[in-house]
């Protein structure tokens, strides 16, 4: 039996070293490193040959990027392209032509292009499947026509991976078709959305009878929730990385307000070690995970992460308000109604986290949501009744 | 002790409250009004004054309306309900009180005549953790040295009550808005219904001195006033994101079906609405004893209606951005103008835990 980790290894250290001969990170200007890296198949490493891959596990991806980072390269693509690149290329490879991959792989990865992801709806939030915009045939043309909404980066974005409704005739799931669509089109309309912190790190998409070509068309017509499916299966393996250190993220902020506000309140020395171990638990529950997962047997330990980790951040973050006590009814910097950079280069104050932090139960699946799918699919508990289930969606009351 | 319901009288005043503030303090006029920087419309500040606000726990003798803090309390639920922008805290709690308890015959005609009027806004230099200790702000020579940071709309005060001196010679100064010597800028608030400053003092004359009782005792009666009409605000705010909370799981519908009708929300709902009972049954018992005068059990009721009803606020409207899901995030809708209203209570003048060991304090254990 051949170990996958090795086998290719070879011929990946050959690429490596011929990529950096090429175009040596200290020299190339970022975009030709990356267009380089793409055309080694260095890029996505699964993907196959030709696509900006060599066709082998993913698993070396790590030591691909930990090898170049170490020659000087860097991946701000991965981080400022993060829905392209993290969810896009997958679900061109599953799904897409040849053409779509070779017509739009290589830009996504070079960031000469960035894309964002149109799914959410005013109307279709935990029920994605329900979505209303629409898109009819028009000879070899699709005329879309709806709203979408949460959607990053669409303000920059040159394509948008879209999911339509091309039948309303049937039950929700089987109606759908999925596109990507030229963000630059006639009809389309993105707007910032300001959130409780005064940013807006989403948009609203408006499409006003947008021309999208059939050729456009990722994968079949009424196929369009199993390419979603790739897509969201996808988000899922860009969001899980590498596991952060102990004491990271929110709780640091709960201990340095606890060691400069409230040292010697026991009663808050003990909450903020009742949240610490949560946070330190939730933390090797990840890693628990990422290792069996690694070794094939994955359990139900890594379905859990986004809910615990979603409420445990709201409760540290709203705790970390109480520690700082009356520091914690300002916010530092006051409300800019702006776009935050991807990159944050400035670190988020505890009280900016905090407004932020309330969206972590909401977005990417809501608690309640995933307390069902816990409850559901993997304790196997009988699900609840479904009302639309097999019924024509134009029927099913919204 | 007063009954824990209310009286004809009082719930008429609660009526033409609510219909006063739901004509003048709707989401829109609150946005506008949070956006600016003193933060309150003096034609609504006056007309309120007009309806007897501001005077109705002041004797009549200095021009009050001669009711009480039960009153008082029924209007800060409203308040709390319509997340009403005015200087009415700072005024009519802490700067009334200051004047009432330690205010010289001539200073209470003056400052509370004024308060009644609406004539007269106040803001008091109030620890904003509640705990009452050394005064921010020295004395040399007769003026006033110093910073005091979280004032309630110090900034827009026509008088100061600015705790100053040390050791066994603190007092209350007042300080007149516009004396030379001093600087007052807005903080960057997270709620921006409710305004602070920070002050600053450089070789400041104060207009007088409140010499009638210790300062801290003052301050302490101050802060606890302040913590009994907060519950009672956070008790009408509570009330107010769960009929919000109902209304959305009501209409709203995913998967063919609205979502109250899924249990997860509706019990969460139900929730809300036991927290928020217990939540007015504490306010309002603190409101009547601080109305009776009961000082031994005003120890026990002001920490017990602060500490229960600002938290039961607070997750009540973090838990109405939960039901409204992502556009409960969105700037453009109210939830967050209540969440944000609701943590700022839950931490002014001290967070729950603080009050709650001043109740164990106060029982005994």
């Amino acid at each position: 039996m051949s170990d996958q980790t090795t086998d290719g290894r070879a011929l990946i250290d050959q690429r490596i070293q011929q990529l950096l001969d090429e175009a040596p990170p200290a020299t190339t200007d970022d975009q030709e490193f990356w267009g380089r890296q793409f055309d080694l198949g260095l890029a996505w490493i699964q993907f196959p040959e030709g696509k900006g891959g060599l066709g082998l596990s993913p698993r070396h991806q790590k030591y691909i990027d930990k090898e170049l980072t170490d020659a000087g390269a860097n991946f701000r693509n991965k981080q400022l392209n993060l829905i392209g690149i993290g969810m896009g290329g997958g679900t061109l490879v599953a799904h897409g032509t040849d053409g779509q991959q070779d017509r739009w792989l290589r830009p996504m990865w070079t960031m000469e292009e960035f894309w964002c992801q149109l799914f959410s709806e005013p109307g279709a939030g935990s029920d994605l499947a329900g979505l209303s915009t629409s898109a009819v045939q028009d000879g070899d043309e699709w005329i879309v026509n709806g709203q979408k909404v949460w959607t990053t980066i669409a303000h920059i974005s040159r394509w948008g991976m879209l999911v339509t409704r091309t039948d309303p005739d049937v039950p929700k799931h089987a109606g759908l078709t999925y596109f990507v669509v030229d963000m630059e089109s006639d009809g389309v309309d993105v707007r910032p959305l300001y959130q409780i912190t005064g940013e807006a790190e989403f948009n609203e998409v408006y499409f006003d009878d947008v021309h999208i070509p059939d050729e456009n068309r990722i994968g079949e017509v009424g196929q369009g929730w199993s390419v979603s499916m790739a897509t969201l299966m996808n988000e899922r393996v860009a969001i899980g990385g590498g596991t952060p250190p102990r004491g990271s993220g929110a709780i640091s902020h709960a201990v340095t307000a606890f060691k400069e506000h409230a040292a010697g309140d026991d009663v808050a020395r003990d909450e903020l070690a009742r949240l610490w171990i949560e946070a330190e638990a939730l933390r090797l529950t990840a890693l628990r995970a990422s290792e069996n997962a690694k070794q094939g047997t994955p359990g139900p330990e890594g379905s859990t992460a986004k809910l615990n980790w979603a409420d445990l951040n709201k409760e540290i973050s709203s705790f970390t308000m109480e520690l700082l006590g009356s520091e914690g009814m300002l916010l530092p910097g006051g409300y800019d109604f702006s776009r935050p950079e991807l990159t944050a280069n400035r670190t988020p104050s505890p009280h900016r986290l905090f407004l932020r932090a309330r969206a972590n139960s909401i977005e990417g699946g809501t608690s309640e949501i995933m307390r069902n799918i816990l409850g559901e699919r993997v304790l196997g508990l009988p699900g609840e009744p479904r009302v639309d289930k097999n019924v024509p969606w134009k029927q099913v009351p919204r | 002790m007063k009954p824990l319901i209310f009286t004809e009288e009082q719930d008429l005043l609660r009526q033409t409250a609510r219909k006063f503030l739901d004509a003048r303090s709707a989401p829109e006029r609150v946005r506008e009004l949070m956006d600016t920087g003193t933060g309150f419309a003096q034609d609504d500040w006056n007309e309120v004054a007009a309806m007897g606000w501001q005077a109705m726990a002041i004797p009549e003798e200095y021009g009050g309306a001669g009711y009480g803090w039960v009153e008082q309390s029924v209007l800060f639920e409203e308040h709390g309900r319509a997340l009403f922008c005015a200087p009415y805290l700072s005024t009519v709690v802490l700067g009334a009180s200051a004047v009432e308890l330690a205010g010289s015959e001539e200073q209470r005609a003056e400052l509370l005549g004024g308060v009644a009027s609406g004539q007269r806004r106040l803001a008091v230099t109030a620890p904003a953790d509640g705990v009452v200790g050394g005064a921010p702000v020295e004395v040399r020579g007769g003026a006033l040295y110093g910073t005091a940071r979280f004032v309630l709309d110090g900034h827009t005060a026509d008088t100061l009550v600015v705790h100053a001196g040390t050791g066994g010679d603190e007092s209350l100064y007042l300080v007149d808005g516009d004396a030379d010597g001093l600087t007052r800028e807005p903080m960057d608030v997270m709620d921006l219904t409710r305004k602070q400053a920070t002050i600053t003092l450089d070789g400041t004359q104060p207009s007088g001195r409140l010499e009638g009782a210790p300062a801290r005792d003052v301050l302490e009666a101050v802060v606890t006033r302040a913590a009994v009409l907060l519950a009672c605000e956070s008790a009408g705010l509570s009330q107010r994101v769960l009929e919000m909370g109902v209304e959305y799981a009501r209409t709203r519908k995913q998967f063919g079906r609205a979502i109250g009708s899924f249990q997860a929300i509706k019990h969460g709902l139900a929730d809300v609405l036991v927290g928020t009972e217990s939540a007015k049954s504490a306010a309002y018992h603190a409101a009547r004893v601080l109305q009776e005068g009961d000082g031994e059990e005003l120890a026990i009721a002001a920490p017990m209606a602060k500490a229960r009803a600002t938290q039961v606020a607070y997750e009540a409207a973090a838990y109405n951005i939960q039901v409204h899901g992502g556009i409960g995030f969105t700037w453009e809708h109210d939830a967050h103008l209540y969440f944000k209203r609701a943590k700022g209570a839950q931490l002014l003048f001290g967070v729950p835990s603080a009050w709650r060991a001043r109740l164990a304090d106060a029982v005994g254990f």
